[in-house]
């Protein structure tokens, strides 16, 4: 059996769930006067069916797992990354926000060292500030008002 | 002539000395500026716009359109370098410009992509003096079940794409199309699927789909094998395109061009739709179609061509309906408004040196790129040296600042980090993004027109089978499904074949 395509139709068949039971809570309306929930309702519909097409194929195809391994340090500081600087940027300002994700990600490769980090985080700041503060006048102030 | 005294009345407005020189600064930043991973032509416009604002409306506008022309080649330049397309036109690119890359020919495909850019531009700047007006009053006799069909037709059209299962593409299209729903329903205000978050009532945020499902996905795929040495990428052969090259480029760059100048007319999807559309066509036509994906030039030339073509003839129904076709074009409006100008059928006849100085200006923006381009290949080509621990935090670094500074919304940040997982469980499952985001771009316009075409014909579905052009439109997806599953459907016997034998 297919593992891959087995947990990749029930993933989409999950999901049309989720929107069909959500469009349901809205108005459905009519063909002629279709309301808010009528479009998304037939889509999710459609969403669940292909699902079950997929997981239905994964018996009859030829084996595939999910593969290689995982790398669950870059999908934590590589997703990370945006999150702080979304959470930063407003309190600390471009400059301090940039400086810390640029420190910060190059972690997710394993070959970061605190040196090739410190090299880049001033880099990239240096670069950013230039670029996008001065060359473009970027409406972001370079200190927040947590540094005041 | 018309033709004739239009086109002049055009060049006579661009090659006055300010503009022409504002226009290359133009090209130049936006090249600069979207070149820089992470950056698309979306992000880039919006940054440089206010460089704009300060000049006259003639100035201003041919301004941007250098800008718009250096910013989406500089869209092509990540998408074939690092496969991080900034919009969904370069998606296509993406495919076998990536592939090329790889194999060390990212110069060839970079080369090519600028030579059928221009040539397209040229082409397309005489389609637009030629058919501009009459072409206007067509767009104009399209109805919601016309404009509802045609975009059936470019979504199937696009799952014609796909390199692996069709259910799968037809699945992300679906889950595309629902994720463009998210937000406050146009009609009746209701809140859909926001669960609750009012960062969520303007709907999800498309640049922070494409980064989250192309840029992030990617990073975190390339870190499962981060390689040893310097970048994965092959050795550089070659920056210049052979003769080879050019001889199989020659013909997908002008049907890409033709494609492109047609799809682009219409309006909600030109550029996108014209790229997949070429890209299809040429795979079909190929006599190696198993190629496409894996480097094959024309995979470059023809959907770079069309998208160019496709972005120029689409000013049409931006210029005439005030119709944006995509979220570059969106901005191109924004711009116009800013300068005091409504975007509609008076900007032809009022202010024509105005409308023909922007169509010529989209060439002489084209002249310039190829100029400043071309020398330029071997340094663009440079950045695949950089070693990747470098390289992706910068692209991170970059995709930050790009998404913060459209909206000045935190919240877009997350919602790239939110994307970046699903894009990489979804490769994990062996779905593709590409389909997802036409889906995405195109869910909000499709159920529009659904509902207007069913409402104006109270409620009776068959309105898309009476009107002849609708009629056509979605016999031509039916065909094109058709034609999509019967070779798919031989490969799988073939396959259990295999395995039998």
């Amino acid at each position: 059996m297919n593992t891959r395509d087995f947990i990749g139709g029930a993933v989409i068949a999950a999901i049309g769930g989720f929107f069909a039971v959500e469009s349901l809570w809205l108005d459905l309306g009519t063909a002629f006067q279709m309301g808010p929930g009528y479009f998304p309702l037939v889509l999710a519909i459609v969403m669940i069916g292909l699902g079950l097409v997929i997981m239905a194929g994964a018996f009859r195809t030829a084996p595939a797992s999910i593969g290689s391994l995982v790398p669950l340090r870059g999908i934590l500081i590589v997703t990370a990354t945006p999150v702080i600087f979304g959470l930063v940027v407003r309190g600390l300002g471009l400059l301090p926000a940039v400086a810390l994700i640029a420190f910060v990600s190059i972690y997710a490769s394993r070959r970061a060292n605190l040196g090739r980090a410190a090299l880049l985080s001033v880099g990239l700041t240096a670069f950013c500030v230039l670029v996008f503060h001065y060359g473009l006048g970027l409406t972001v102030p370079l200190f927040g008002n947590w540094i005041g | 002539m018309d033709l004739i005294s239009h086109l002049v009345l055009g060049l006579e407005t661009v090659l006055q000395f300010h503009n022409i020189a504002y226009c290359f600064v133009g090209v130049l930043l936006g090249t600069l500026i979207g070149v820089l991973p992470g950056i698309g032509p979306t992000a880039t416009i919006s940054m440089l716009l206010p460089l704009t604002f300060s000049l006259s409306p003639e100035t201003s506008l041919i301004m941007l359109a250098g800008i718009f022309y250096g910013a989406q080649y500089g869209g092509s330049t990540t998408a074939i370098l690092i496969n991080l397309p900034g919009e969904i036109s370069a998606s296509v690119t993406a495919i076998d410009g990536y592939q090329m890359a790889r194999q060390g020919r990212a110069g060839a495909a970079l080369a090519i992509a600028a030579i059928g850019s221009f040539f397209a531009g040229t082409v397309a700047t005489f389609v637009i003096a030629l058919f501009a007006l009459p072409l206007t009053r067509l767009a104009l006799s399209f109805q919601p079940a016309e404009y509802f069909s045609l975009m059936v037709l470019g979504l199937v059209s696009s799952v014609a794409l796909a390199h692996g299962s069709i259910i799968k593409a037809l699945a992300m299209i679906v889950f595309g199309l629902l994720l463009g729903l998210v937000g406050t329903d146009i009609y009746t205000g209701a809140q859909r699927f926001t669960l609750g978050q009012l960062d969520l009532l303007d709907g999800i945020d498309f640049v922070a789909v494409a980064v989250g499902v192309f840029g992030v996905a990617e990073i975190i795929r390339n870190l499962e094998n981060e390689p040893e040495g310097k970048s994965n990428i092959a050795r550089i052969s070659s920056l210049m395109p052979s003769r080879e090259d050019l001889r199989a480029s020659f013909m997908p760059i002008v049907r890409g061009t033709a494609l492109g100048s047609i799809l682009g007319i219409l309006p909600g999807g030109g550029a996108i739709l014209s790229a997949f559309a070429a890209y299809t066509v040429e795979k079909k036509l190929s006599r190696t179609p198993e190629r496409f994906g894996k480097g094959a030039i024309e995979g470059v030339a023809a959907p770079e061509s069309a998208n160019n073509a496709g972005a120029q003839t689409s000013f049409i129904p931006m210029l005439t309906l005030g119709i944006p076709a995509n979220a570059v074009m969106a901005l191109m409006i924004g711009a116009m408004i800013i300068q005091g100008i409504t975007p509609g059928p008076n900007v032809a006849t009022q202010q024509p040196a105005l409308f023909w100085g922007i169509i010529t200006s989209m060439w002489v923006g084209n002249l310039l790129l190829v100029i400043l381009n071309l020398p330029l290949v071997g340094l663009w080509v440079r950045l695949l040296s950089i070693p990747y621990f470098v390289l992706f935090p910068a692209i991170l670094v970059f995709c930050a600042i790009g998404v913060f500074s459209t909206n000045n919304s935190p919240f877009d940040l997350y919602t790239v980090a939110l994307f970046g997982l699903i894009g990489y469980g979804l490769m994990k499952l062996d779905f593709e993004p590409a389909p997802l985001l036409l889906g995405f771009v195109l869910g909000p316009m499709l159920e529009e027109n659904l509902r207007r075409a069913m409402t104006l014909s109270r409620g009776d579905p068959s309105v898309f089978i009476t009107r002849p052009i609708s009629a056509g439109l979605l016999a031509a997806a039916i065909i094109v499904l058709v034609l999509v599953l019967l070779p798919a459907i031989s490969q799988k016997r073939e396959e259990v074949f295999q395995e039998e034998s």
